[in-house]
């Protein structure tokens, strides 16, 4: 669990309006801010030309962000962006919004399944 | 939708069972899924696989518990109705251990009583094992039962395998002996269809109209003798490969009804009206010249650009450098040991005469002539007097004395083959002869006479460096 005050700025790897199955094959992202109590300050979705591991990691440094929540991950990127000091939470099934509020919150962990949860 | 843990089978045993653990032992991983694609139970063994825990997971989208490149890619169940068949496709899938797993995935409707779907049935099969085992089998300088380490040979081996993996039409050219039905089959192996049927059938062997039954298939009373419906190879091969080997063979009419096969993948059995769809990769081969046959007008031009979409030749073992003494190794060792046969390798004269010589019938005869000296020799070394008489005559060679050629891909090394056949000259003197013949047709360029030798530039350094040829 982790705790702060401070907005967090997180990516998120889409699918719809899921966190998507598969990290490596996920063309849609969700770059947020997120403060303590789950709110959005700010929000941006990008689009990738073609689904690429190496991009989204690519991605995740010059975006500066802190988190990155996905689903499923091969190890050998989980340890790429661990290494980098990104907190990578994976495993994680759920609608994006439900997913953002409980990571502001810091309730959200790795394997944690949210549908049809608040 | 949820299956109760205490949901039970009636019908099967004298009493009722329960179906969980009966789904627990079946040791593949299976799914049960709703019609809209969520869990409905999963077993032991896709727990085992997925690392997801069946009582955490029902209820939600599949697609976030297989995590298949399948599911996100083109699923079929999102396809499927109560009237489709089953689909097999190759995947892989990242469990919760980050790993990512190759994998089989078959998807099966589940209909009710009345026909109805009702769900679907997902299996999914680790295929990391046969992966493996593939590797084992595999040997250095080869692919399939193809032995090669020349230039030539390893072109080939890099592109074999994608020739595989892509679905098209394949023509394999070459003389005879070259490999060409080795090549068909290594190609099928290698393929999404190795699971599927490798039917062969030679163009050349039969009469014509034996022939169009045989492929195509016939009808119950076609013609006299035609007692009952007969399938035909075409569709023995469905969900495999047709290799039709001899293709140059195929008479005019016949290659009418590949062609339609080709262009809308149905064949019409002979003495009916009603074609069957059928999914078969064809692969063929000739040693004629196709292009000199569709000249003369003794094949379809427009047969030919359909199976020419992927054309692989095959070289001649004359063309092929040091291949002739892996091969002579290899099939050496092999026979040997078949024959229990203590012999331990060539003498330096039989290696003499066994490298000078050109195998107009390539592989095949240099492996027949291997199989004669061993079945011969008593002793522990092949000596020139266990090889076939034939080979120790001198002979002069006529023009146009080879199989009808096909694509003369690297004449200029057939043009510094030995056409010396002394067999008492040096063998060192032979090769610095050769040498030297290669450099004066690639004017001096080491990188070109190599090519023209099948060696690699670092074989034709040395052996220059060997026999003190100035650069």
């Amino acid at each position: 669990m982790i705790e702060r005050d401070m907005a967090r700025k997180v990516l998120v790897t889409l699918y719809g309006n899921d966190v998507a199955p598969r990290f490596d094959l996920a063309t849609e992202v969700l770059i947020a801010a997120v403060t303590a109590d789950g709110a959005v300050l700010e929000e941006k979705t990008m689009v990738l030309p073609q689904a690429s591991a190496e991009k989204l990691c690519h991605m995740v440094l010059t975006e500066e962000v802190e988190a990155v929540i996905c689903g499923g991950i091969e190890q050998e990127y989980y340890e790429y962006l661990t290494w980098k000091r990104v907190n990578v939470i994976d495993s994680v099934a759920g609608c994006y919004e439900v997913v953002l509020e409980r990571f502001g919150r810091g309730t959200l962990k790795a394997g944690d399944i949210l549908y049809g949860k608040r | 939708m949820n299956i109760p843990h205490e949901s039970q089978i009636d019908g099967l045993f004298d009493l009722p069972v329960a179906f969980p653990p009966l789904m627990d032992e079946i040791p593949v991983a299976i799914a049960l899924l709703s019609p809209d694609r969520q869990v409905v139970f999963i077993n032991r063994a896709l727990e085992a696989l997925t690392g997801f825990v069946h009582h955490a997971v029902t209820g939600i989208p599949c697609a976030h518990v297989m995590r298949s490149n399948i599911c996100l890619q083109h699923c079929p169940a999102a396809r499927m109705t109560d009237v489709s068949e089953p689909v097999c496709i190759n995947g892989d899938l990242i469990n919760r251990d980050r790993q990512k797993i190759p994998i089989r995935v078959t998807f099966a409707p589940v209909r009710d009583m009345d026909g109805n779907l009702v769900g679907f049935m997902e299996t999914l099969e680790d295929v990391r094992l046969l992966r493996d085992l593939d590797g084992k089998t595999g040997k250095a300088y080869s692919f399939g039962q193809l032995i090669g380490r020349s230039q030539q040979m390893e072109r080939i081996f890099r592109i074999l395998p994608v020739i595989a993996q892509s679905d098209s039409s394949v023509l394999i050219t070459g003389e005879t002996g070259t490999g060409k039905d080795f090549v068909a089959e290594a190609i099928h192996q290698a393929s999404q269809r190795a699971k599927g049927p490798f039917v062969k059938i030679n163009c050349g062997a039969l009469p014509e109209t034996l022939l169009e039954s045989e492929l195509f298939g016939h009808q119950k009373g076609a013609f006299t003798g035609a007692m009952e419906n007969k399938p035909g190879r075409f569709r023995l091969a469905h969900n495999g490969t047709l290799y039709l080997t001899e293709i140059g063979d195929l008479p005019l009419s016949l290659q009418v009804k590949l062609l339609t096969f080709l262009d809308d993948k149905v064949v019409y059995p002979l003495g009916s009206t009603k074609g069957f769809h059928v999914n078969v990769r064809v692969i063929a081969a000739t040693h004629r010249n196709l292009e000199q046959m569709v000249k003369e007008g003794r094949f379809r031009e427009d047969l030919l650009f359909r199976l020419n979409v992927v054309r692989q030749h095959l070289p001649p073992l004359r063309e092929r450098g040091d291949d002739i003494r892996l091969l002579l190794d290899h099939f050496l060792h092999h026979l040997a040991s078949q024959f229990k046969k203590p012999i331990e390798g060539f003498s330096v004269k039989a290696l003499r005469i066994l490298r000078s010589y050109t195998y107009p019938g390539n592989v095949r005869e240099l492996r027949n002539i291997v199989e004669y000296a061993v079945n011969i020799c008593q002793e522990d070394q092949i000596q020139p007097k266990h090889l076939p008489a034939y080979l120790t005559e001198i002979k002069v060679p006529e023009a146009g004395n080879q199989a009808e050629a096909v694509e003369p891909s690297s004449s200029s090394a057939a043009a510094v083959a030995f056409e010396n056949r002394e067999v008492d000259l040096d063998w060192g003197a032979m090769e610095r002869k050769m040498i030297m013949e290669a450099l004066l047709k690639a004017k001096g360029r080491r990188s070109k006479a190599a090519g023209i030798l099948g060696w690699g530039r670092s074989t034709l350094w040395r052996k220059m460096k060997q026999y003190g040829i100035a650069s």
